[in-house]
């Protein structure tokens, strides 16, 4: 048995550096930006975790990943366990250790970070995951669950869906997953950037639930293919994960210029449509000067992405300030890393064309902070007069996305709120019996993680809802 | 996986393909369209349901090989199969009662209008058809249209079938005619043609149909690309259409917008071989 170490050695070590592509190169490429960490640097990482008895990193994080217990089976360089206890926790950790907010959640609430920096929870969780990925032989096998014979749909394979899906295929209900898309991941595949999340560990994972038996039929559209009436005569229970979709327009003249995209057609062209690929006939516009207007994960995606296709400036435009950008702080510093250019207090006015029809320029409107919304955030009002102009090619909209109606217009019975998300109990139940729903098509665009909660707390009320009814 | 039961090349580079689709063939009603994603890292193309089998679980689409992934599509052998099929997308017709209607046709818009004429009719209405083509193999689907249709009149550009000119031409002569004149016309064609034909119909206040096909990606709403603008609104195709009334249409947005990747769609087809290459070209001209 090892000698544990001391609080004293623990606070001694420095928080590791995440290897990352160096930014002249990886601007050039889009492989991923974060190497990940080798197992000296994680398991050193691991030592810097103070093991508290109160756990506040396990409360910040909304899927109670058991964080000390498995940073301490890392630390004792137990890979097999700490994966275990990652896993039972979070079905998708390679994904989460990637794109989690971390900052704003587990690392926020970290002890250490009292003083100093917190512990590396989401490199370490991605350390784990990808090791449990590369060794599925080293794994703890998963006992069979014994079929219930109840059959479940689940609409939607992004992170709420697929998290829905493995947690009641392993209690052994039948789980068909529908997706309108040719291809599995919800926003994990056709919004985030390879340079973000490689699909591969989207394919791996989705390739699991399959081993668990989920049956995956891509290019079903629920409310067009199959209704969601027919869908609950076919099975016991439905579960709607179906996201936050439909790109909110800037409603602004120029808007339909060529060269101005939503973030949603940049990024699929980009990613599902593998647009960054030279041998595929997916066109995509190359701009030279690229505007992304938007200061969340979104904009920080198409910002880089417009970089890595060849751009000379890339430019975000927000209407506030840095500090209440929405984006996770590493995107945005590694944005900077990259070269992109950040004009903030500012929004746009109007899209400039050229004679052919062309995007050639974006009236922008000087802004400043004024009193709290009802976000509590400062909002931002116009300087009087003060307006400018940047010379651009391409014009991306990342305001943001709204509930799509395309599956609710045929469900006229599914309660809805004014915003036309599902509306849900606090297990996501909707107001029909044996409907649930869960990730963004009911909180509007929220996180990964979120999506991933609700697919696993609805897990348990569709159980409980499948085991009462006869 | 879908598969190919049938594909039958009906003139100079249209096929049409009879395609296993079960859940389609049974949800669809006419008017309605499917994406197609031939390959892997492919584009997204959509094409019309030109007719369905709801029993045989089959549909039917027409194709016209213009680039690098319709190409691909029409190349698909019978046995084989495509990859990814989803659908059926966008509004259906709103069938009424019109009486007499004019259904006009423009190169292979023919084959999306088919459907429309065929349930236009089928619902009681009088259709006379109208289909036009450069010339005379460009000319499809005139015997199918005939079954239902009280008239079909044809228009070739060199008159080497029906009447030398254009479907307008045509048109004007049944307006012109007061036992003939329709109380709506549905335009599916080219999109000149089908400015043309609301432009004819306007100053006689003839309820005109079109269906538009700007570029689209998704088919489900989530993307925007396929926006439009009809009257003072911007609307998304493949959700709020493709049907549109045709006085309320920018067809100038459409046209710019059709052509935003012409550049790279003119690339891709150099990297062609040189005898598809040829083939297609000279349908595009
Ligand atoms: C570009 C971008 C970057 C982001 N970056 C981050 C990040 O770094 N960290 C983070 O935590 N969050 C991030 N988010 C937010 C996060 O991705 C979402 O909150 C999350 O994906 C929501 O999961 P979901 O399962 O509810 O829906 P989605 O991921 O949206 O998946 C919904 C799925 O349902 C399918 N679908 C829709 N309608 C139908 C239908 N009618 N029938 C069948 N299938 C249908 C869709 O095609 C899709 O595959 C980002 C979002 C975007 C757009
Ligand atoms: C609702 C709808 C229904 C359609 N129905 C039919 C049909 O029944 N039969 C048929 O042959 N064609 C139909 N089309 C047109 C067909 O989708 C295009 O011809 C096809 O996408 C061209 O792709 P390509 O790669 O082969 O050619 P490319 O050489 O890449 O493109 C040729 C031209 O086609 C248009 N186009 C390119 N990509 C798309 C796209 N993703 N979506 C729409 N247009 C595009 C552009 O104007 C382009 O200049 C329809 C289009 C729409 C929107
Ligand atoms: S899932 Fe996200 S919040 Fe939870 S521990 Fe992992 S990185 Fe932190
Ligand atoms: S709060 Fe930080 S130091 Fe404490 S157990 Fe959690 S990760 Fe470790
Ligand atoms: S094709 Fe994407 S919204 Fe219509
Ligand atoms: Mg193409």
């Amino acid at each position: 048995m090892k000698r544990q170490m001391t609080p004293k050695e623990r606070m001694a070590i420095d928080r590791v550096k995440m290897p990352e592509q160096d930014p002249q190169r990886r601007i050039g490429n889009f492989e991923e930006v974060n190497q990940g960490l080798n197992e000296e640097q994680a398991i050193r990482e691991a030592q810097r975790c103070l093991l508290c008895k109160n756990r506040p990193c396990v409360a910040g994080c909304p899927v109670r990943v058991r964080i000390p217990e498995f940073i301490a089976a890392l630390a004792e360089g137990d890979l097999p366990e700490a994966a275990r206890i990652l896993l039972a926790d979070n079905t998708l950790p390679a994904v989460c250790g990637r794109v989690c907010p971390q900052e704003s959640q587990c690392e926020k609430v970290c002890v250490r970070g009292n003083k100093g920096a917190p512990v590396a929870i989401g490199y370490l969780e991605r350390f784990v995951a990808d090791w449990a990925l590369a060794h599925p032989e080293k794994l703890h096998k998963e006992s069979q669950p014994t079929p219930t014979g109840k059959k479940v749909a689940i609409v939607g394979s992004g992170p709420a869906g697929l998290t829905m899906a493995g947690e009641l295929a392993r209690k052994g209900h039948g789980v068909t997953l529908f997706e309108a898309l040719h291809d599995t991941g919800g926003v994990l595949r056709y919004g985030i950037p390879e340079f973000r999340l490689p699909k591969r560990i989207v394919d791996i994972e989705v390739k699991r639930l399959k081993d668990l038996g989920v049956n995956i039929e891509c290019n079903v559209v629920v409310g067009k293919t199959l209704t969601l009436d027919e869908l609950r005569e076919e099975f016991d229970a439905v579960f709607i994960g179906n996201g936050a979709g439909l790109p909110i327009m800037l409603n602004i003249d120029g808007e339909n210029l060529k060269g101005v995209y939503s973030a949603n057609e940049y990024l699929t062209r980009v990613n599902l449509m593998a647009a960054w690929r030279n041998d595929v006939p997916t066109p995509i516009i190359h701009g030279k000067h690229v505007a992304v207007i938007g200061g969340g994960n979104t904009a920080m995606d198409a910002v880089r992405t417009s970089r890595r296709l060849g751009a000379e400036q890339s430019i975000i435009v927000y209407r506030r300030t840095e500090a209440e950008m929405p984006a996770r702080i590493e995107e945005i510093h590694h944005a900077k890393e990259e070269g992109i250019e950040f004009i903030l207090l500012a929004a746009p006015v109007k899209i400039l064309g050229d004679e052919n029809g062309w995007v050639k320029g974006l009236l922008c409107q000087r802004m400043e902070l004024g009193e709290p919304d009802a976000s509590g955030r400062r909002r931002p009002v116009p300087i009087e007069g003060e307006t400018f102009t940047l010379d651009v090619d391409v014009v991306v909209n990342a305001i943001g996305t709204r509930a799509n109606p395309l599956l609710t217009a045929t469900a006229p019975d599914l309660k809805l709120n004014k915003w036309g998300n599902i509306e849900t109990d606090e297990h996501g139940a909707t107001n029909l019996p044996g409907v649930f729903a869960g990730g963004d098509i009911v909180r509007g665009g929220a996180t990964v993680i979120l999506a991933m909660g609700d697919g696993k707390s609805s897990a348990q009320a569709i159980d409980a809802y499948l085991s009462q009814k006869n | 996986m879908f598969e190919v039961l049938q594909n039958d090349t009906l003139a100079p580079n249209v096929h049409r393909m009879v395609i296993r689709a079960p859940r389609i063939a049974k949800a669809r009603q006419p008017g309605q369209f499917v994406i197609v994603h031939p390959e892997e890292g492919g584009e997204r193309i959509p094409l019309t349901i030109g007719d369905a089998d709801p029993q045989a679980g089959t549909i039917t689409l027409f194709i016209q090989a213009v680039g690098a992934s319709t190409l691909k599509i029409v190349n698909t052998p019978v046995g084989g199969s495509i990859r990814d099929i989803a659908g059926p997308l966008g509004k259906a017709t709103e069938i009424e009662q019109w009486g007499r209607v004019a259904c006009v046709g423009g190169g292979l818009g023919t084959a999306v209008l088919y459907p429309l004429a065929k349930a236009l009719a089928e619902s009681g209405n009088e259709v006379t058809t109208i289909i036009g083509g450069r010339s005379k193999p460009f000319i499809i689907l005139a015997e199918e249209l005939a079954a239902f249709s009280t008239e079909v009149l044809v228009a070739t550009e060199d008159g080497s079938q029906g009447q030398q000119g254009f479907v307008t031409n045509v048109l004007q002569d049944l307006i012109d005619n007061p036992d003939k004149r329709p109380s709506a016309v549905f335009a599916i064609g080219p999109v000149p043609m089908m400015r043309a034909v609301a432009e004819l119909t306007r100053p006689y206040g003839i309820k005109t149909i079109v269906s538009l096909n700007p570029i689209m990606i998704d088919g489900t709403g989530m993307c925007g690309g396929c926006r439009v603008k009809v009257g003072d609104e911007t609307k998304f195709a493949c959700v709020d259409g493709p049907e549109f009334d045709g006085h309320l249409v920018d067809f100038g947005l459409l046209m710019d917008r059709l052509s935003m990747y012409r550049d790279t769609e003119a690339k891709i087809l150099e990297e062609l071989p040189k005898e598809l290459r040829d083939k297609i070209i000279k349908v595009k001209r």
